[in-house]
């Protein structure tokens, strides 16, 4: 399949970038997104170009590390997936494709496609870990967890911390990617005893690395690739109005 | 800065806490929306109930009642729009650099309107107010009850201030966008105060549309039906007779 592609292309952070046109031509179906993206790059090695720069690592779908805003949709418009595995028998023949960074002041463009997602690792210091070492793995069942905590804690515990949802958000906003690392925390006996540190800790960073603020559009939840649900920004909430209340009175 | 003090302003300065002002702030608003489209439902009770209405408004707890409500208000409402305001600020900040190819996946249209729907409704405010809480246009000053000289006759008033098709029209618009302002607002406020999940999204999203259809209905139908003529045209040498029938029968826009 032939395709035409619309490329942004920045050669550093602070070059203005622009849209580029790439012609991708003889695609096969069955090549995934970035496969195709590395059938162009060839191409334009071969040309004597500089490459289109994007990140990636495991292309299973299972370390957050691809990205890409793809017809303006963070991972593409298929559902609960990651770019990498977007393939192309999704797109027709004559298809243009808009390729873009996941665009947001608090991910700056390292180049072209590529941008530093930092700002996450520095919320996840901030609080979204336990402070004392609890050991190796425990045993199965040596700490008693009700079942719908367990679930409730995995399913947020699902973030690989893509970005997606800071892309996404009309306002980069991070509230499901602190909502999820939080919750995934506070749900468990051994998160519990620092919730509120963490909690005020996480959102504090938050803001002091210039995301956006929620406005419960919930394009996040549409576009995450491990479908954790905007649940986890309303109990953000609450449980941020609640440790306000307790670190202001105790 | 003492510890209170200290905690208020880190509070103000937090993306969650702006947002919990403008949740709070926000249900007060609806609240008092409700209270004014039922207590304008009295017009269509007639003259007499409606005038009364606004003589006990104005003079519960000896006149300072209304002012106590009013400053209360007030305080919200500028709350809600320097919060919004602050919020819309950093989110245009956050997002520096927009897409080339936009995309929006399910966003509805009302919750990306909210800032330009609620400047709008502030806008509508002053204007209303302007029109019927101090109004300025001479044939709406100065009116007294028929009945009793020392009540404000407000039916007229509001009969004779929609007789301007035009000014009818601004109420419509401005009134719907309140309404889509209300429903991304309602059931957004339930998710800041942390009181939506799986077992009350739905029924958080009903109450929300819910709310605002009927918000919207109530108040709208006033313009309407007086612009059609139902309710007179707002001339006090004869009186409507107060309208006994229910208020449903009385919406019936082909009686004049």
């Amino acid at each position: 399949m032939n395709l035409t592609l619309k490329v942004w292309r920045q050669a550093h952070e602070n070059d203005t970038g622009r849209i580029e046109t790439y012609e991708a031509k003889d695609i096969p179906e069955s090549a995934s997104f970035l496969e195709m993206l590395d059938i162009v790059n060839t191409g334009i090695i071969n040309d004597g170009g500089e490459p289109i720069h994007f990140d990636h690592d495991c292309r299973e779908g299972i370390c957050g590390m691809c990205s890409l805003t793809i017809n303006g949709v963070p991972h593409s418009r298929e559902q609960g997936i990651t770019t990498c595995q977007v393939h192309m028998r999704k797109f027709r023949d004559g298809d243009t494709i808009w390729i873009e960074p996941f665009r947001a002041r608090a991910f700056p463009i390292v180049k072209d496609l590529v941008v530093d997602r930092g700002a996450f690792d520095r919320i996840i210091a901030s609080g979204g870990h336990i402070g004392v070492r609890t050991g190796s793995a425990p045993d199965a069942n040596s700490v008693p967890i009700p079942k719908d905590d367990a679930d409730d804690s995995f399913d947020s515990a699902a973030c690989i911390g893509c970005g997606a949802c800071v892309a996404a958000c009309k306002n980069a906003s991070a509230m499901l990617f602190v909502g999820a690392k939080a919750n995934h925390l506070n749900r468990l006996p051994q998160g519990k005893p620092e919730k509120d540190k963490r909690v005020l800790a996480m959102v504090h960073q938050m803001d002091a690395e210039g995301f956006g603020n929620c406005t419960n559009q919930y394009e996040c939840e549409a576009v995450c690739p491990k479908e954790i649900s905007a649940d986890v920004i309303a109990k953000l909430n609450r449980d941020y109005a609640a440790a306000v209340v307790r670190d202001a009175v105790e | 800065m003492n510890a209170l003090g200290t905690a208020l302003l880190q509070f103000w300065k937090s993306s969650i806490g702006k947002k919990l002002i403008v949740a709070v702030t926000g249900i007060l608003l609806v609240g008092f929306l409700v209270a004014h489209m039922v207590g304008n439902m009295l017009v269509y009770q007639g003259q007499e109930d409606l005038n009364k209405y606004a003589y006990f408004l104005h003079h519960f707890l000896h006149g300072w009642g209304i002012w106590l409500f009013r400053l209360g208000l007030i305080g919200a409402f500028a709350l809600h729009i320097v919060a919004t305001i602050a919020l819309t600020r950093q989110n245009k900040e956050a997002r520096n650099t927009r897409y080339a190819h936009e995309e929006t996946v399910q966003a509805p249209r009302s919750s990306r309107i909210m800032i330009w729907s609620g400047l709008t409704v502030l806008g509508f405010v002053i204007f209303h107010i302007l029109h019927f809480t101090i109004p300025v246009h001479p044939d709406l000053q100065g009116l007294k009850d028929p009945n009793d000289a020392k009540m404000v006759d407000v039916y007229t008033m509001v009969v004779r201030g929609f007789q301007n098709p035009l000014v009818v029209l601004f109420y419509i618009v401005a009134i719907s966008l309140l309404c889509s302002h209300l429903m991304h607002g309602i059931s957004s406020l339930f998710q800041t105060l942390g009181l939506r999940s799986e077992k009350t999204r739905l029924l958080i999203k009903r109450v929300g549309v819910g709310l605002a259809l009927v918000l919207w209905l109530g108040f709208i139908s006033i313009p309407v039906v007086v612009v059609m003529g139902a309710l007179g045209d707002g001339s006090q040498e004869k009186p409507k007779p107060a309208m006994s029938a229910p208020a449903s029968s009385s919406l019936d826009v082909t009686k004049s």
